[in-house]
């Protein structure tokens, strides 16, 4: 069966509102603030932008592989070789978890069925994601904006309620990085053709230490 | 490696009746209201007073801090293992309202793992009078308000007051000092609300928590009578 692309569909799988758990994260946005590097809108930028080059790039390299269909499996496991902190491999599942309940909902597929018997316990979110892309008649380069409008869009409405930041400012924010999510999504569904062993493995050292600590805290209002 | 298509129903989407055996599952009840209401001490009088004939467990969704969760397992109302906490993001009505995903997971995660349940508390952060559940998350929902809070309360209404299944209005031992007019709430509460029930309690009195025991019995009694699965 031919499916046929819709730009709407990828509005409502990249909206805020769509239910899948993202809103009690915080992307490290939390423990910045906490930490003081993240002050003003000036400091989210400089924040998002690194997110964007690193975990951003390689997510949607992830979610642009499983919209294209490639093994969740393989997908999967590339994943967890790419999230060294057990904090962020627990809070991708679950986040993936989530996220098929509600990409089931939004789109029932047989192959998104099969991804949740698959992993009871949660696929890693970025590889939902593509899933989901996939199931909503989507493609890779879609998937890869989803992702990479996920990585900033998080921080920003945290740093919004963490810091009283203007929502004008962290807005202006997000639309001043536009083309770098454009630039990043389109590397990433680039790779993502040339199979699992191709996708970007970038990092960010920091924001998985400053996972695993605010995994600690007592109190805070982030779950990540 | 390919994966098998359809065989599975796990982790079925909103508020199904029934589980992914067929079975049918707990009764939900949310609990909501404004901080410090007493949501947290009805929740912990329920568990003592239905636990030895229900099998019970409770999730909590702490705004900040896992206080909740840390209180009901302090004073051991239920089993470790009965009791979740869901983390919020600074934001508790979404949680039970907007997006529901993490309470569901938290409710089907404590029936795959002590169940079969009978009943599952859910307690809200404390919001404000507009927070109300999502018909996807719960069965029921309570909402508490106290006589400390003003006797103005029933009055103002808003979605909680007027809407959920039960009315709590707690701490009617503090109305002499506080100067509220149980009275004037009672009246103000059954125009807002019609027919729905309102139950006046004090936790720290021998009746206590028993008009909401009640009526959470009644509740479980009709979702237990309710027709059996179909498909
Ligand atoms: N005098 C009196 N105090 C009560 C009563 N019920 C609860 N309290 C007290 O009120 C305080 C708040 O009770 P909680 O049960 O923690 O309230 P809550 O609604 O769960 O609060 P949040 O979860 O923080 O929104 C505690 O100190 C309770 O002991 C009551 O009936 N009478
Ligand atoms: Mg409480």
């Amino acid at each position: 069966m031919a499916r046929l692309t819709t730009r709407s569909a990828l509005l409502v799988l990249a909206d805020g509102r769509f239910p899948a758990g993202g809103h009690a994260h915080s992307g490290g946005a939390e423990a910045a603030v906490k930490a003081g590097r993240i002050r003003d809108a000036a400091d989210l930028e400089a924040f998002c932008l690194g997110r964007l080059h690193t975990v951003g790039l390689t997510a949607a390299g992830l979610a642009a592989a499983a919209a294209l269909g490639l093994d969740p499996y393989e997908l999967d496991a590339a994943a967890d070789a790419r999230t060294p902190s057990p904090a962020l491999r627990t809070a991708a599942r679950r986040l993936g978890r989530q996220l098929m309940r509600a990409a089931r909902a939004a789109w029932p597929d047989p192959e998104l069925d099969a991804l949740a018997a698959a992993f009871p316990g949660g696929a890693h979110q970025p590889v939902v994601l593509g899933a989901a892309a996939r199931a909503a008649g989507l493609g890779p380069e879609d998937a890869a904006h989803c992702a990479a409008y996920e990585t900033v869009g998080g921080p920003a409405t945290a740093v919004v309620r963490l810091l009283g930041l203007d929502p004008y400012r962290a807005t202006a924010v997000l639309a001043r990085l536009a083309p770098v999510m454009d630039e990043v999504a389109a590397r990433a569904a680039t790779a993502a053709h040339g199979g699992v062993d191709a996708l970007p493995a970038a990092s960010a050292p920091l924001l998985d230490i400053t996972a695993e600590q605010h995994a600690a805290w007592p109190v805070r209002l982030f779950a990540s | 490696m390919h994966l098998d298509h359809g065989h599975s129903h796990h982790g079925a989407v909103s508020a199904d009746a029934h589980r992914p055996d067929g079975t049918r599952r707990a009764l939900r009840i949310g609990l909501g209201g404004p901080v410090g209401s007493g949501k947290t001490a009805t929740v912990a009088a329920l568990c003592r007073q239905l636990r030895d004939t229900l099998s019970l467990a409770v999730v909590t969704n702490d705004i900040y801090t896992r206080e909740d969760a840390e209180f009901l397992l302090r004073e051991a109302v239920l089993p470790p293992e009965r009791i979740r906490a869901v983390e919020t993001g600074a934001c508790p009505h979404t949680a039970i309202r907007d997006d529901i995903s993490a309470n569901l997971e938290a409710v089907e995660e404590l029936e795959d793992a002590v169940g079969p349940l009978d009943l599952i508390l859910v307690e809200s952060g404390g919001d404000n009078l507009t927070a109300t559940f999502s018909k996807g998350l719960v069965d029921a929902q309570v909402f508490v308000i106290d006589v400390a809070g003003g006797d103005d309360i029933p009055r103002k209404g808003g979605p909680g007051v007027t809407t959920a299944d039960l009315l709590v209005v707690n701490k009617t031992d503090l109305a002499p000092h506080v100067g509220s007019d149980l009275g004037r709430m009672a009246r103000d509460a059954a125009e807002q609300r019609g027919e729905l029930p309102v139950a006046f309690t004090s936790l720290r009195s021998a009746e206590g928590v028993g008009p909401v025991a009640e009526w959470v019995r009644e509740r479980l009694a009709a979702w237990t009578a309710a027709p059996a699965p179909t498909a």
